[in-house]
């Protein structure tokens, strides 16, 4: 009977060591999140809206990719990548919002 | 009965044309005296000539700490510095004062000018930088340093001198005239601020210590000592500061956008004296 329990024991940590080694992150994925919100800021730059806390965001996220923390390095190039946008929205959104504020 | 409609299509496309460009087109007279309404009426107890004071125009306690401040300002040394500079010769022989009209005394209150050769806005900082280079010398920082000391010593030399930008009649004078009223009233960076958004809306308010000066005048007091600098700064120098204030990556120095700003604003304190070098906390 204790046998039997410890081969299941055996069985559910290897699956889960499994389970866990195919959900961490990898190099490539944080390259492919990466380039993402470098794409996404480049957005930005074109629109002269780029904002101090995305370029932050993709020092971070660089730095934990440096480190080997590849969970934490995709979460922040996500990160980067929703700030940038938004940072293309608010301009696109002011190309039309500006005239309303002018003293008249 | 479809080419009747057509053409009424297209007749009513042709005249709606005139309506959207006149929506953003400028009337810079008409913002001129709506620009200095507002504020006028806003803070009926400031005189006229005071907004050039920034903070100081706003805040009765500050004041006092200037005055105190002034009575021997900070700028003193840079202004010397600026003065020695100014008449010190190029490696040619020639000086700053051979590039400028009235050899470049009392002419601050005339900058930024539109240039009609090169289609842009030439800040008292770029004109200085191409009077450098055109006598065969390396450019300046345009936010500190040498360039606050000559801007400063020009600006000491036009001081209660009226603004008097002029926006020549040229479609792209009044493009950049446009384009910096745009950036003036555009919401950027994270917290979706606008140069307006201070110095519009909130002058004479708290944002933390600082009191947020009135968008009237201020470029007259151009260049700044300022405390938490610790030093001299031009206008450059205070842009980038407000875009990093508001959460936006600051543009390069003298960049379109800041010339542009620069020219909206200053057209917008014509009359007003200089009171450069400044003083802010």
């Amino acid at each position: 009977m204790r046998k039997r329990t410890l081969i299941r024991l055996a069985v559910i940590l290897s699956v889960a060591g499994f389970a866990s080694a195919a959900l961490a992150a990898s190099a490539d994925d944080f390259k492919a999140a990466y380039a993402k919100a470098q794409a996404a800021e480049k957005g930005a730059a074109a629109v002269k809206d780029r904002w101090s806390i995305t370029e932050a965001t993709l020092k971070k996220s660089k730095a934990a990719a440096d480190a080997g923390k590849f969970d934490d390095a995709v979460k922040l190039a996500q990160h980067a990548e929703a700030l940038a946008n938004a940072s293309v929205a608010q301009a696109k959104e002011q190309e039309k919002l500006w005239p309303d504020a002018v003293i008249r | 009965m479809l080419r009747k409609t057509l053409i009424a299509i297209a007749i009513l496309a042709g005249a709606a044309q005139p309506l959207l460009a006149a929506e953003s087109a400028s009337d810079p007279k008409a913002e001129f005296k709506a620009f200095r309404e507002y504020f006028t009426n806003r803070f009926p107890k400031v005189a006229l000539d005071d907004f050039v004071n920034g903070p100081y125009s706003m805040d009765e306690g500050l004041r006092k700490q200037w005055k105190a401040i002034d009575e021997f300002p900070p700028y003193d040394f840079v202004v010397d510095k600026g003065k020695q500079m100014f008449a010190t010769p190029f490696k040619n022989g020639k000086t700053y004062g051979d590039c400028f009209p009235n050899k470049g005394i009392g002419v601050r209150q005339d900058y930024p000018k539109f240039d009609a050769k090169s289609g842009q806005v030439i800040t008292l900082d770029v004109a200085l930088n191409q009077c450098r280079e055109a006598n065969g010398e390396k450019p300046f920082d345009y936010t500190k340093d040498d360039m606050a000391a000559l801007t400063a010593y020009m600006a000491f030399t036009s001081r209660g001198k009226p603004m008097n930008i002029t926006i020549p009649n040229d479609p792209r004078a009044l493009a950049a005239y446009t384009k910096g009223k745009e950036y003036f009233y555009t919401r950027r960076g994270q917290l979706n601020f606008s140069c307006a958004s201070c110095h519009v809306q909130n002058p004479g308010n708290h944002m933390r210590t600082e009191v947020l000066a009135p968008a009237l005048g201020i470029m007259n007091a151009m260049p700044i000592y300022r405390s938490t600098w610790g030093g001299m700064g031009t206008t450059s120098r205070r842009l980038r500061t407000c875009n990093s204030q508001v959460g936006a990556v600051p543009l390069p120095a003298e960049s379109d956008e800041y010339r542009d700003v620069e020219y909206y604003l200053s057209y917008m304190a014509n009359g007003l004296p200089i009171s450069g070098p400044g003083t802010r906390p």
